[in-house]
């Protein structure tokens, strides 16, 4: 302990069984399939040979389409009448992650919107904190997005797909999604 | 005579050995990243750190990139009794009957590094059984299911930012990562704070464990801080006469790492 702080507990990886403990109905609808204003954000997570990894685990935590952060309980049972903003995906035998949801709206004046996102995969020892921004004005006026290189830039962009969005994530190599740590 | 105890499984040739990987172990420690590191200050655990194999081609290469949080990461989802049956703190009444093994209370409290609690927040844990074998398909371990445990729990953390669960002292595991390797006992905790910068996701050991030190997973963490930040320590006051051995692990959540990198790890870590 310095300065008052208390020393951090340290990250340990979700390992193998992460489903065992972490899993739950519905947990990739952060809104029903099929709802009004309903879209699906859906991509793969690779590894740095390019393979898919398909023990990983995808958390995406969002303000509603207005831009209003979910505050009401309901994060595993979901209410009818309300938006819990959070949603989990393991990814699958070919290392695909989804979930249905809306477009996050805008929270900060001059700021592109976006899914504010987690990943956890056995033979990653630590969280990678990350963002899915959406294409359009707003992104490409981002003051963050702004300050990386295109290459880097384009790894948090997803792509227009039918019914939604596709963004891969690649943990390592070439097209190494760009990871975050927090001021 | 001799007693027969079977010879256990035989490996490809090449396969380290616990020797070979615990010189590399030992190497890493040696050598290890400091506080001038970039990638040190982001995380405490190493991401990029050869001895668990699997991580190889599973961490980022370049350093994480810096930024403010914005709101949405300022804030954590909202979870309440809505969402976790009050019954799922004790992972030994989950099913009809008691399960095996050793009865153990784990309680403690989670705060942010200012001390701050995370109030009402979901804590997720999952673990092996008694015999060290998990209730899933992939598992290979050659040890009984306990048909009266299912490893996993859940709470909502209370106005404190206190939890506790009731469940079996997890067993050791095998696991294929070099010959004759072996997973320290634990608990995988998942955890929110109040902020989603906060979330985090760790395992709990227990004291004492002859394996933390020959475990790659464990000793991905090279500060012992950071590895005693992950053992729990007995407590006598949280065991319960003639019912239960007690254990405390507070979980302190780091949002900031750079905060954590300028304040905590102070020069008195090097050492």
């Amino acid at each position: 302990m310095t300065n008052g702080k208390l020393y951090p507990t340290a990250d340990q990886t979700v390992g193998p069984y992460y489903a065992i403990g972490m899993s739950y109905d519905g947990m990739e609808e952060v809104v029903p399939h099929g709802s009004v204003g309903s879209i699906t954000l859906t991509g793969y997570v690779y590894d740095g040979n390019g393979a898919p990894v398909n023990d990983a685990v995808v958390e995406i935590w969002q303000p509603d389409a207005q831009g209003n952060i979910p505050q009401e309980s309901g994060g595993i049972v979901r209410k009818v009448d309300s938006f819990s903003g959070f949603g989990r995906s393991g990814s699958d035998d070919e290392g695909r992650y989804q979930f249905t949801t809306v477009l996050p709206g805008a929270t900060e004046e001059g700021k592109a919107p976006f899914f504010a996102v987690i990943v956890f995969a056995r033979g990653l020892l630590a969280r990678l904190h990350t963002r899915i921004y959406l294409p359009g004005p707003a992104t490409d006026a981002d003051p963050f997005l702004q300050r990386l290189e295109p290459a880097r830039r384009a790894t948090l962009i997803a792509t227009p797909v039918e019914g939604g969005f596709r963004h891969d994530i690649h943990l390592q190599g070439e097209k190494e999604t760009v990871f975050l740590a927090f001021n | 005579m001799q007693n027969d105890i079977p010879k256990g499984m035989t490996y490809p040739p090449g396969t380290p050995t616990q020797a070979d990987m615990s010189a590399e172990i030992a190497d890493i420690r040696e050598n290890r990243p400091t506080s001038s590191d970039p990638n040190w200050g982001a995380h405490r655990t190493l991401i990029d750190y050869p001895p668990y194999r699997s991580s190889i081609l599973r961490h980022p290469s370049a350093n994480l990139e810096l930024v403010d949080p914005e709101t949405i990461e300022l804030h954590s989802p909202a979870f309440g009794h809505r969402d976790v049956h009050w019954t799922e703190y004790d992972l030994t009444q989950q099913v009809n009957g008691e399960p095996q093994g050793e009865r153990i209370v784990v309680t403690g409290r989670v705060t942010d590094a200012d001390g701050r609690p995370a109030r009402h927040q979901l804590l997720e844990i999952w673990q092996a059984n008694a015999g060290g074998r998990y209730r899933q398909k992939k598992e290979r371990h050659p040890a009984p299911l306990d048909p009266n445990f299912n490893g996993v729990g859940r709470t909502i953390t209370n106005e404190n930012g206190e939890y506790t669960f009731v469940t079996i002292k997890p067993g050791p595991y095998p696991w294929g990562n070099h010959q004759n390797a072996w997973r320290p006992a634990h608990i995988h905790f998942s955890v929110f704070g109040n902020q989603f910068t906060e979330r985090m996701v760790t395992q709990m050991y227990f004291p004492g464990d002859p394996l933390m030190p020959l475990d790659p997973i464990f000793q991905s963490i090279t500060s012992e801080k950071g590895q005693k930040s992950l053992i729990a320590d007995y407590d006598h006051d949280v065991t319960v006469p003639d019912w239960a051995l007690g254990y405390r692990w507070n979980i302190v959540l780091n949002g900031s790492n750079r905060t954590w990198f300028e304040s905590v790890d102070g020069p008195e870590e090097e050492h």
